[in-house]
Protein backbone atom coordinates (compact mmCIF):
# COMPACT_ATOMS: atom_id res chain seq x y z
CA UNK A 1 0.00 0.00 0.00
CA UNK A 2 1.73 3.06 -1.29
CA UNK A 3 -0.50 5.56 0.53
CA UNK A 4 0.02 3.95 3.91
CA UNK A 5 3.77 4.13 3.40
CA UNK A 6 3.61 7.82 2.56
CA UNK A 7 1.52 8.58 5.61
CA UNK A 8 3.84 6.44 7.68
CA UNK A 9 6.89 8.36 6.46
CA UNK A 10 5.23 11.70 7.00
CA UNK A 11 4.18 10.72 10.52
CA UNK A 12 7.66 9.43 11.27
CA UNK A 13 9.19 12.73 10.16
CA UNK A 14 6.61 14.67 12.16
CA UNK A 15 7.24 12.60 15.27
CA UNK A 16 10.95 13.19 14.82
CA UNK A 17 10.33 16.93 14.63
CA UNK A 18 8.14 16.88 17.75
CA UNK A 19 10.84 14.87 19.49
CA UNK A 20 13.49 17.40 18.52
CA UNK A 21 11.31 20.35 19.55
CA UNK A 22 10.54 18.73 22.90
CA UNK A 23 14.18 18.00 23.64
CA UNK A 24 15.30 21.42 22.49
CA UNK A 25 12.70 23.16 24.60
CA UNK A 26 13.61 21.00 27.58
CA UNK A 27 17.29 21.87 27.16
CA UNK A 28 16.58 25.56 26.89
CA UNK A 29 14.13 25.40 29.80
CA UNK A 30 17.14 24.87 32.05
CA UNK A 31 18.65 28.06 30.69
CA UNK A 32 15.42 30.03 30.96
CA UNK A 33 14.77 28.67 34.42
CA UNK A 34 18.04 30.19 35.56
CA UNK A 35 17.44 33.40 33.63
CA UNK A 36 13.92 33.83 35.01
CA UNK A 37 15.13 33.06 38.51
CA UNK A 38 17.83 35.68 38.06
CA UNK A 39 15.46 38.33 36.73
CA UNK A 40 13.01 37.74 39.55
CA UNK A 41 15.84 38.19 42.03
CA UNK A 42 17.16 41.33 40.30
CA UNK A 43 20.18 39.49 38.95
CA UNK A 44 21.43 38.84 35.41
CA UNK A 45 21.86 35.08 35.44
CA UNK A 46 24.13 33.00 33.20
CA UNK A 47 25.74 35.32 30.63
CA UNK A 48 29.25 33.95 30.07
CA UNK A 49 28.73 31.13 27.55
CA UNK A 50 28.05 32.90 24.29
CA UNK A 51 25.96 36.07 23.90
CA UNK A 52 23.53 36.35 26.84
CA UNK A 53 24.77 32.91 27.94
CA UNK A 54 22.78 31.30 25.14
CA UNK A 55 25.23 28.37 24.94
CA UNK A 56 24.81 27.53 28.62
CA UNK A 57 22.74 24.35 27.99
CA UNK A 58 25.55 23.04 25.77
CA UNK A 59 28.09 23.74 28.48
CA UNK A 60 25.84 22.02 31.03
CA UNK A 61 25.44 19.01 28.77
CA UNK A 62 29.20 18.75 28.30
CA UNK A 63 29.65 18.98 32.05
CA UNK A 64 27.04 16.27 32.63
CA UNK A 65 28.68 13.91 30.14
CA UNK A 66 32.18 14.51 31.49
CA UNK A 67 31.29 13.71 35.10
CA UNK A 68 32.05 10.34 36.58
CA UNK A 69 29.12 7.98 36.09
CA UNK A 70 28.97 6.54 39.58
CA UNK A 71 26.95 3.50 40.57
CA UNK A 72 26.89 2.80 44.33
CA UNK A 73 28.33 -0.59 45.33
CA UNK A 74 25.24 -1.74 47.22
CA UNK A 75 22.69 -0.53 44.73
CA UNK A 76 20.62 -2.74 42.50
CA UNK A 77 22.62 -2.05 39.39
CA UNK A 78 20.08 -2.79 36.67
CA UNK A 79 17.24 -0.98 38.35
CA UNK A 80 19.59 1.90 39.11
CA UNK A 81 20.20 2.26 35.38
CA UNK A 82 16.56 1.59 34.50
CA UNK A 83 15.24 4.40 36.72
CA UNK A 84 16.33 7.43 34.69
CA UNK A 85 15.62 5.56 31.43
CA UNK A 86 12.03 4.96 32.53
CA UNK A 87 11.63 8.59 33.55
CA UNK A 88 12.89 9.81 30.20
CA UNK A 89 10.88 7.25 28.23
CA UNK A 90 7.57 8.07 29.88
CA UNK A 91 8.23 11.80 29.66
CA UNK A 92 8.76 11.55 25.91
CA UNK A 93 5.87 9.15 25.25
CA UNK A 94 3.19 11.53 26.47
CA UNK A 95 3.54 13.87 23.51
CA UNK A 96 2.32 11.16 21.13
CA UNK A 97 -1.34 12.04 21.55
CA UNK A 98 -1.06 15.82 21.85
CA UNK A 99 -2.64 17.30 18.72
CA UNK A 100 -0.09 19.86 17.58
CA UNK A 101 -2.09 21.00 14.61
CA UNK A 102 -4.90 20.34 12.17
CA UNK A 103 -4.68 18.26 9.01
CA UNK A 104 -2.02 19.35 6.52
CA UNK A 105 -1.13 18.24 3.00
CA UNK A 106 2.60 18.18 2.35
CA UNK A 107 4.01 16.74 -0.89
CA UNK A 108 0.69 15.14 -1.72
CA UNK A 109 0.37 13.38 1.64
CA UNK A 110 -2.48 14.38 3.93
CA UNK A 111 -1.96 13.76 7.61
CA UNK A 112 -2.76 15.18 11.04
CA UNK A 113 -0.12 17.13 12.96
CA UNK A 114 -0.46 14.64 15.77
CA UNK A 115 1.59 11.58 16.66
CA UNK A 116 -1.37 9.25 16.88
CA UNK A 117 -5.07 10.00 17.19
CA UNK A 118 -6.34 7.22 19.43
CA UNK A 119 -9.86 7.27 20.82
CA UNK A 120 -8.48 6.97 24.35
CA UNK A 121 -6.14 9.96 23.93
CA UNK A 122 -6.47 11.56 27.32
CA UNK A 123 -6.42 8.17 29.06
CA UNK A 124 -3.11 7.52 27.33
CA UNK A 125 -1.74 10.73 28.84
CA UNK A 126 -2.93 9.66 32.26
CA UNK A 127 -1.58 6.15 31.90
CA UNK A 128 1.86 7.35 30.87
CA UNK A 129 1.97 10.05 33.54
CA UNK A 130 1.13 7.38 36.13
CA UNK A 131 3.89 5.20 34.77
CA UNK A 132 6.25 8.15 35.07
CA UNK A 133 6.33 7.72 38.83
CA UNK A 134 7.92 4.29 38.30
CA UNK A 135 11.08 5.94 37.02
CA UNK A 136 11.39 7.87 40.26
CA UNK A 137 10.32 4.99 42.45
CA UNK A 138 12.63 2.45 40.80
CA UNK A 139 15.57 4.86 40.88
CA UNK A 140 14.96 5.80 44.49
CA UNK A 141 14.58 2.22 45.61
CA UNK A 142 17.56 0.90 43.65
CA UNK A 143 19.86 3.53 45.18
CA UNK A 144 19.77 1.64 48.48
CA UNK A 145 19.76 4.92 50.34
CA UNK A 146 17.14 5.91 52.87
CA UNK A 147 16.89 9.47 51.61
CA UNK A 148 16.42 8.30 48.04
CA UNK A 149 13.77 5.86 49.16
CA UNK A 150 11.94 8.51 51.17
CA UNK A 151 11.99 10.82 48.17
CA UNK A 152 10.67 8.07 45.95
CA UNK A 153 7.89 7.19 48.40
CA UNK A 154 6.92 10.83 48.60
CA UNK A 155 6.82 11.10 44.82
CA UNK A 156 4.66 8.00 44.53
CA UNK A 157 2.11 8.96 47.17
CA UNK A 158 1.97 12.54 45.95
CA UNK A 159 1.36 11.52 42.35
CA UNK A 160 -1.33 9.04 43.32
CA UNK A 161 -3.10 11.60 45.51
CA UNK A 162 -3.13 14.33 42.91
CA UNK A 163 -4.06 12.06 40.01
CA UNK A 164 -7.49 11.62 41.60
CA UNK A 165 -8.32 15.32 41.57
CA UNK A 166 -6.74 15.65 38.14
CA UNK A 167 -8.89 12.83 36.80
CA UNK A 168 -12.02 14.38 38.27
CA UNK A 169 -11.26 17.72 36.62
CA UNK A 170 -10.78 15.88 33.31
CA UNK A 171 -14.15 14.18 33.71
CA UNK A 172 -15.82 17.58 33.54
CA UNK A 173 -13.99 18.22 30.26
CA UNK A 174 -15.06 14.85 28.94
CA UNK A 175 -18.69 15.63 29.81
CA UNK A 176 -18.45 18.69 27.57
CA UNK A 177 -16.59 17.09 24.66
CA UNK A 178 -18.19 13.66 24.85
CA UNK A 179 -14.98 12.01 23.70
CA UNK A 180 -11.68 10.84 25.14
CA UNK A 181 -9.82 11.66 21.94
CA UNK A 182 -7.62 14.72 22.36
CA UNK A 183 -8.31 15.67 18.75
CA UNK A 184 -12.07 15.66 19.39
CA UNK A 185 -11.58 17.71 22.58
CA UNK A 186 -9.66 20.32 20.61
CA UNK A 187 -12.21 20.33 17.79
CA UNK A 188 -15.07 21.11 20.16
CA UNK A 189 -13.11 24.19 21.28
CA UNK A 190 -12.49 25.70 17.84
CA UNK A 191 -13.29 29.34 17.01
CA UNK A 192 -12.76 30.69 20.50
CA UNK A 193 -15.03 28.32 22.47
CA UNK A 194 -12.19 27.46 24.78
CA UNK A 195 -12.89 25.21 27.73
CA UNK A 196 -11.36 27.68 30.16
CA UNK A 197 -14.52 29.79 29.79
CA UNK A 198 -16.69 26.88 30.84
CA UNK A 199 -14.28 25.25 33.27
CA UNK A 200 -12.51 27.91 35.35
CA UNK A 201 -12.58 25.78 38.51
CA UNK A 202 -11.50 22.71 36.57
CA UNK A 203 -8.56 24.60 35.14
CA UNK A 204 -7.35 25.78 38.55
CA UNK A 205 -7.59 22.22 39.87
CA UNK A 206 -5.77 20.84 36.84
CA UNK A 207 -3.04 23.47 37.10
CA UNK A 208 -2.39 22.74 40.78
CA UNK A 209 -2.37 19.00 40.08
CA UNK A 210 0.02 19.51 37.17
CA UNK A 211 2.44 21.21 39.55
CA UNK A 212 2.21 18.23 41.86
CA UNK A 213 2.53 15.69 39.04
CA UNK A 214 5.66 17.35 37.68
CA UNK A 215 7.18 17.48 41.18
CA UNK A 216 7.61 21.23 40.81
CA UNK A 217 7.68 23.82 43.56
CA UNK A 218 5.62 24.29 45.73
CA UNK A 219 5.14 20.50 45.61
CA UNK A 220 8.75 19.45 45.01
CA UNK A 221 8.94 17.38 48.17
CA UNK A 222 10.47 14.32 46.46
CA UNK A 223 13.67 16.30 45.91
CA UNK A 224 13.43 18.48 48.98
CA UNK A 225 17.05 19.39 49.72
CA UNK A 226 16.46 20.60 53.25
CA UNK A 227 15.06 17.27 54.35
CA UNK A 228 16.25 14.64 51.90
CA UNK A 229 19.61 15.84 50.53
CA UNK A 230 18.69 15.37 46.87
CA UNK A 231 15.63 13.18 47.28
CA UNK A 232 15.24 10.31 44.84
CA UNK A 233 18.30 11.37 42.81
CA UNK A 234 20.69 11.69 45.77
CA UNK A 235 22.91 8.86 44.50
CA UNK A 236 22.76 9.81 40.85
CA UNK A 237 25.49 11.56 38.96
CA UNK A 238 26.50 12.37 35.42
CA UNK A 239 23.98 11.93 32.63
CA UNK A 240 21.72 9.68 34.72
CA UNK A 241 21.05 12.68 36.94
CA UNK A 242 20.82 14.72 33.76
CA UNK A 243 18.07 12.39 32.49
CA UNK A 244 16.04 12.87 35.67
CA UNK A 245 16.33 16.64 35.48
CA UNK A 246 15.68 16.58 31.75
CA UNK A 247 12.59 14.42 32.22
CA UNK A 248 11.23 17.00 34.66
CA UNK A 249 11.57 19.76 32.09
CA UNK A 250 10.03 17.63 29.35
CA UNK A 251 7.14 16.86 31.69
CA UNK A 252 6.70 20.58 32.28
CA UNK A 253 6.49 21.30 28.57
CA UNK A 254 4.18 18.37 27.88
CA UNK A 255 1.86 19.21 30.76
CA UNK A 256 1.78 22.77 29.42
CA UNK A 257 0.81 21.37 26.02
CA UNK A 258 -1.86 19.14 27.59
CA UNK A 259 -3.29 22.08 29.53
CA UNK A 260 -3.38 24.12 26.33
CA UNK A 261 -5.10 21.22 24.59
CA UNK A 262 -7.70 20.66 27.27
CA UNK A 263 -8.46 24.22 28.36
CA UNK A 264 -7.04 26.71 25.87
CA UNK A 265 -8.30 25.43 22.54
CA UNK A 266 -5.18 23.46 21.55
CA UNK A 267 -3.95 24.75 18.21
CA UNK A 268 -6.80 27.24 17.94
CA UNK A 269 -5.93 30.92 17.82
CA UNK A 270 -7.89 34.10 17.11
CA UNK A 271 -8.36 34.54 13.38
CA UNK A 272 -7.73 30.88 12.48
CA UNK A 273 -10.37 30.77 9.77
CA UNK A 274 -9.21 34.14 8.39
CA UNK A 275 -5.63 32.84 8.06
CA UNK A 276 -6.91 29.62 6.55
CA UNK A 277 -8.85 31.59 3.94
CA UNK A 278 -5.95 33.90 3.12
CA UNK A 279 -2.90 31.61 3.23
CA UNK A 280 -4.42 28.17 2.89
CA UNK A 281 -5.17 25.52 5.46
CA UNK A 282 -1.56 24.25 5.54
CA UNK A 283 -0.18 27.57 6.72
CA UNK A 284 -3.02 27.96 9.20
CA UNK A 285 -2.29 24.51 10.62
CA UNK A 286 1.43 25.20 10.98
CA UNK A 287 0.74 28.55 12.65
CA UNK A 288 -1.63 26.61 14.90
CA UNK A 289 1.22 24.30 15.83
CA UNK A 290 3.23 27.40 16.73
CA UNK A 291 0.28 28.69 18.75
CA UNK A 292 0.06 25.45 20.73
CA UNK A 293 3.78 25.47 21.44
CA UNK A 294 3.51 29.13 22.43
CA UNK A 295 0.71 28.34 24.86
CA UNK A 296 2.71 25.45 26.28
CA UNK A 297 5.74 27.72 26.73
CA UNK A 298 3.53 30.24 28.50
CA UNK A 299 2.64 27.51 30.97
CA UNK A 300 6.31 26.63 31.33
CA UNK A 301 6.88 30.26 32.27
CA UNK A 302 4.06 30.05 34.82
CA UNK A 303 5.69 26.92 36.26
CA UNK A 304 8.96 28.81 36.67
CA UNK A 305 7.26 31.93 37.91
CA UNK A 306 5.55 29.97 40.67
CA UNK A 307 8.76 28.15 41.49
CA UNK A 308 10.58 31.41 42.18
CA UNK A 309 7.67 32.84 44.16
CA UNK A 310 6.42 30.16 46.50
CA UNK A 311 8.18 28.21 49.21
CA UNK A 312 7.72 24.47 49.52
CA UNK A 313 4.64 23.05 51.22
CA UNK A 314 4.92 20.83 54.26
CA UNK A 315 4.08 17.22 53.46
CA UNK A 316 0.91 17.13 55.55
CA UNK A 317 -0.21 20.39 53.93
CA UNK A 318 0.36 18.81 50.54
CA UNK A 319 -1.70 15.77 51.40
CA UNK A 320 -4.37 17.88 53.08
CA UNK A 321 -4.71 20.12 50.05
CA UNK A 322 -4.93 17.14 47.71
CA UNK A 323 -7.41 14.98 49.63
CA UNK A 324 -9.57 17.46 51.51
CA UNK A 325 -9.27 20.45 49.20
CA UNK A 326 -8.98 19.52 45.57
CA UNK A 327 -10.91 16.25 45.40
CA UNK A 328 -14.16 17.69 46.91
CA UNK A 329 -13.67 20.77 44.75
CA UNK A 330 -13.32 18.68 41.61
CA UNK A 331 -16.45 16.70 42.54
CA UNK A 332 -18.28 19.99 42.95
CA UNK A 333 -16.99 21.01 39.55
CA UNK A 334 -18.36 17.84 37.96
CA UNK A 335 -21.79 18.55 39.47
CA UNK A 336 -21.70 22.17 38.26
CA UNK A 337 -20.70 21.05 34.77
CA UNK A 338 -23.51 18.50 34.72
CA UNK A 339 -25.97 21.18 35.71
CA UNK A 340 -24.57 23.44 32.99
CA UNK A 341 -25.11 20.74 30.36
CA UNK A 342 -28.64 20.17 31.72
CA UNK A 343 -29.66 23.81 31.32
CA UNK A 344 -27.49 24.12 28.16
CA UNK A 345 -25.57 27.12 29.56
CA UNK A 346 -22.11 25.80 30.45
CA UNK A 347 -20.43 29.22 30.70
CA UNK A 348 -23.17 30.58 32.96
CA UNK A 349 -22.98 27.42 35.06
CA UNK A 350 -19.21 27.81 35.38
CA UNK A 351 -19.56 31.36 36.65
CA UNK A 352 -22.46 30.37 38.88
CA UNK A 353 -20.35 27.56 40.26
CA UNK A 354 -17.65 30.00 41.32
CA UNK A 355 -20.22 32.29 42.94
CA UNK A 356 -21.89 29.42 44.78
CA UNK A 357 -18.48 28.14 45.89
CA UNK A 358 -17.44 31.47 47.33
CA UNK A 359 -20.80 32.13 48.96
CA UNK A 360 -20.74 28.65 50.43
CA UNK A 361 -17.22 29.08 51.78
CA UNK A 362 -18.09 32.48 53.20
CA UNK A 363 -21.26 31.25 54.90
CA UNK A 364 -19.47 28.23 56.27
CA UNK A 365 -16.69 30.46 57.57
CA UNK A 366 -19.13 32.88 59.19
CA UNK A 367 -21.05 30.05 60.85
CA UNK A 368 -17.98 28.28 62.18
CA UNK A 369 -16.64 31.57 63.51
CA UNK A 370 -19.79 32.29 65.50
CA UNK A 371 -19.61 28.91 67.15
CA UNK A 372 -16.11 29.57 68.42
CA UNK A 373 -17.04 32.88 70.02
CA UNK A 374 -20.12 31.43 71.72
CA UNK B 1 8.33 44.86 85.19
CA UNK B 2 9.36 45.81 81.72
CA UNK B 3 12.51 47.83 81.29
CA UNK B 4 11.17 49.71 78.33
CA UNK B 5 7.83 50.04 76.66
CA UNK B 6 9.24 49.00 73.32
CA UNK B 7 8.08 45.38 73.47
CA UNK B 8 4.99 44.65 71.49
CA UNK B 9 2.98 41.54 72.09
CA UNK B 10 1.81 40.15 68.78
CA UNK B 11 -1.38 38.22 68.85
CA UNK B 12 -1.96 36.00 65.89
CA UNK B 13 -5.64 35.45 65.57
CA UNK B 14 -7.33 32.72 63.62
CA UNK B 15 -6.65 32.98 59.90
CA UNK B 16 -9.41 34.54 57.87
CA UNK B 17 -11.07 32.74 55.01
CA UNK B 18 -8.95 34.51 52.41
CA UNK B 19 -5.78 33.60 54.27
CA UNK B 20 -6.78 29.97 54.58
CA UNK B 21 -7.46 29.73 50.86
CA UNK B 22 -3.82 30.70 50.07
CA UNK B 23 -4.78 31.87 46.58
CA UNK B 24 -4.97 35.65 47.26
CA UNK B 25 -1.57 35.52 48.96
CA UNK B 26 -0.14 33.46 46.10
CA UNK B 27 -1.41 35.94 43.52
CA UNK B 28 0.07 38.79 45.56
CA UNK B 29 3.41 37.03 45.77
CA UNK B 30 3.43 36.35 42.06
CA UNK B 31 2.70 40.03 41.39
CA UNK B 32 5.73 40.92 43.50
CA UNK B 33 8.03 38.56 41.62
CA UNK B 34 6.68 39.78 38.28
CA UNK B 35 7.42 43.35 39.32
CA UNK B 36 11.01 42.35 40.04
CA UNK B 37 11.13 40.43 36.76
CA UNK B 38 10.88 43.73 34.91
CA UNK B 39 13.05 45.80 37.24
CA UNK B 40 16.68 46.57 36.54
CA UNK B 41 19.23 44.02 37.78
CA UNK B 42 21.63 45.27 40.42
CA UNK B 43 24.47 42.99 39.31
CA UNK B 44 27.93 44.45 38.70
CA UNK B 45 29.81 42.21 36.23
CA UNK B 46 32.93 42.29 38.35
CA UNK B 47 36.06 41.85 36.29
CA UNK B 48 34.70 44.11 33.53
CA UNK B 49 32.77 46.55 35.69
CA UNK B 50 34.21 47.77 38.94
CA UNK B 51 32.52 49.67 41.66
CA UNK B 52 34.26 52.74 43.15
CA UNK B 53 35.31 51.62 46.58
CA UNK B 54 35.95 55.03 48.14
CA UNK B 55 39.09 57.15 48.66
CA UNK B 56 40.29 55.21 51.68
CA UNK B 57 40.09 51.69 50.33
CA UNK B 58 43.21 49.75 51.31
CA UNK B 59 44.51 47.94 48.26
CA UNK B 60 47.87 47.46 46.60
CA UNK B 61 50.89 48.91 48.45
CA UNK B 62 52.94 51.66 46.88
CA UNK B 63 56.28 53.23 47.87
CA UNK B 64 55.86 56.89 47.00
CA UNK B 65 58.53 59.09 45.44
CA UNK B 66 58.72 62.82 45.97
CA UNK B 67 58.18 65.46 43.29
CA UNK B 68 61.79 65.16 42.08
CA UNK B 69 61.43 61.42 41.66
CA UNK B 70 63.51 60.44 44.70
CA UNK B 71 62.30 57.61 46.93
CA UNK B 72 60.94 58.83 50.23
CA UNK B 73 61.57 55.63 52.18
CA UNK B 74 64.46 55.80 54.59
CA UNK B 75 64.32 52.20 55.79
CA UNK B 76 63.58 53.16 59.37
CA UNK B 77 61.65 49.92 59.83
CA UNK B 78 58.69 51.46 61.64
CA UNK B 79 56.30 49.91 59.13
CA UNK B 80 57.81 46.48 59.75
CA UNK B 81 57.46 47.00 63.50
CA UNK B 82 53.90 48.20 63.14
CA UNK B 83 52.89 45.35 60.88
CA UNK B 84 50.77 42.91 62.93
CA UNK B 85 51.20 40.18 60.36
CA UNK B 86 54.98 40.62 60.06
CA UNK B 87 54.67 40.84 56.33
CA UNK B 88 57.26 43.55 55.73
CA UNK B 89 61.00 43.06 55.66
CA UNK B 90 63.75 45.34 54.40
CA UNK B 91 67.50 45.78 54.06
CA UNK B 92 68.87 49.30 54.62
CA UNK B 93 71.77 50.83 52.70
CA UNK B 94 73.67 54.10 52.92
CA UNK B 95 73.19 56.53 50.08
CA UNK B 96 76.31 56.91 47.93
CA UNK B 97 77.52 60.17 46.38
CA UNK B 98 75.67 60.90 43.17
CA UNK B 99 72.51 59.07 44.24
CA UNK B 100 70.81 62.17 45.69
CA UNK B 101 68.31 62.25 42.86
CA UNK B 102 67.35 58.64 43.56
CA UNK B 103 66.87 58.68 47.32
CA UNK B 104 65.71 61.63 49.38
CA UNK B 105 67.29 60.67 52.70
CA UNK B 106 70.83 59.55 53.46
CA UNK B 107 69.68 56.03 54.12
CA UNK B 108 67.40 54.03 51.87
CA UNK B 109 65.88 50.57 51.51
CA UNK B 110 67.99 48.47 49.20
CA UNK B 111 65.47 45.64 49.53
CA UNK B 112 61.88 46.20 50.52
CA UNK B 113 59.63 43.17 50.47
CA UNK B 114 56.01 42.59 51.39
CA UNK B 115 54.70 39.07 51.67
CA UNK B 116 51.22 39.38 50.22
CA UNK B 117 50.11 36.08 51.74
CA UNK B 118 50.82 37.49 55.19
CA UNK B 119 49.58 41.02 54.62
CA UNK B 120 46.12 41.65 56.05
CA UNK B 121 45.73 45.10 54.46
CA UNK B 122 45.17 46.77 57.81
CA UNK B 123 47.03 49.95 56.79
CA UNK B 124 49.07 50.21 59.99
CA UNK B 125 52.29 50.55 57.92
CA UNK B 126 50.77 53.59 56.26
CA UNK B 127 49.95 55.09 59.65
CA UNK B 128 53.36 54.29 61.10
CA UNK B 129 55.42 55.75 58.25
CA UNK B 130 57.03 59.07 59.32
CA UNK B 131 58.21 59.85 55.78
CA UNK B 132 54.86 59.39 54.00
CA UNK B 133 56.50 56.76 51.88
CA UNK B 134 54.22 53.76 52.01
CA UNK B 135 50.54 53.88 51.12
CA UNK B 136 47.83 51.41 50.28
CA UNK B 137 46.28 52.49 47.02
CA UNK B 138 42.53 52.88 46.82
CA UNK B 139 42.32 52.23 43.09
CA UNK B 140 44.20 48.98 42.60
CA UNK B 141 44.05 45.59 44.23
CA UNK B 142 46.73 42.97 44.64
CA UNK B 143 46.08 40.50 41.84
CA UNK B 144 45.33 36.86 42.51
CA UNK B 145 48.42 34.67 42.55
CA UNK B 146 48.60 31.03 41.66
CA UNK B 147 52.12 30.06 42.78
CA UNK B 148 54.13 30.91 45.88
CA UNK B 149 56.92 32.57 43.88
CA UNK B 150 54.57 35.41 43.04
CA UNK B 151 53.67 36.06 46.65
CA UNK B 152 56.59 38.24 47.76
CA UNK B 153 56.44 41.70 46.21
CA UNK B 154 59.79 43.46 45.93
CA UNK B 155 60.64 47.04 45.09
CA UNK B 156 60.12 46.36 41.39
CA UNK B 157 56.40 46.02 42.05
CA UNK B 158 56.05 48.47 44.90
CA UNK B 159 57.92 51.67 43.95
CA UNK B 160 55.84 54.36 42.34
CA UNK B 161 56.12 54.84 38.59
CA UNK B 162 56.73 58.53 37.87
CA UNK B 163 54.77 58.33 34.62
CA UNK B 164 51.64 57.17 36.44
CA UNK B 165 51.82 58.85 39.78
CA UNK B 166 49.39 57.73 42.44
CA UNK B 167 47.03 60.45 43.63
CA UNK B 168 44.44 59.92 46.26
CA UNK B 169 41.24 61.99 46.40
CA UNK B 170 41.96 65.13 48.43
CA UNK B 171 45.65 65.21 47.61
CA UNK B 172 47.07 68.00 45.52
Amino acid sequence: MELMNDVFTAKAIFIGIVFAITLGIAAYSTYFERKIAAFMQDRIGPDRAGPFGILQPLADAVKMFMKEDFIPANSNKWLFIAGPCLSMLTALMTSAVVPFGDTVTVAGVTFDLQGIDVNIGILWVFGIVSLGVYGILVGGWASNNKYSLLGAIRAASQNISYELAMGMSIIAILMLSGSLSTKAIVETQQAGHWNILQQPIGFVIFLICAFAECNRTPFDLPECETELIGGYHTEYSSMKLGFYLFAEYINMFISGAVMATLFFGGYDYPGYSFVAAQLGSNAAAFIGMGALIGKALLFVFVFMWVRWTLPRFRYDQLMGLGWTGLIPLSMFNVVVTGFGILIDQPILAGLGGIVILFVGLFVNDALSRKKKIA
Amino acid sequence: MKLSNKTKVLEQGEMTLAERMYLPAIVGGMATTLKHFFSKPVTIRYPEQQRYLGPIYRGHHILKKDEQGAERCTACGLCAVACPAEAISMVAEERKKGEENLYREEKYAKVYEINMLRCIFCGLCEEACPKEAIFLRHDKMVPVFSTRDEVIYGKDKLVENMDQRYLRDGWK
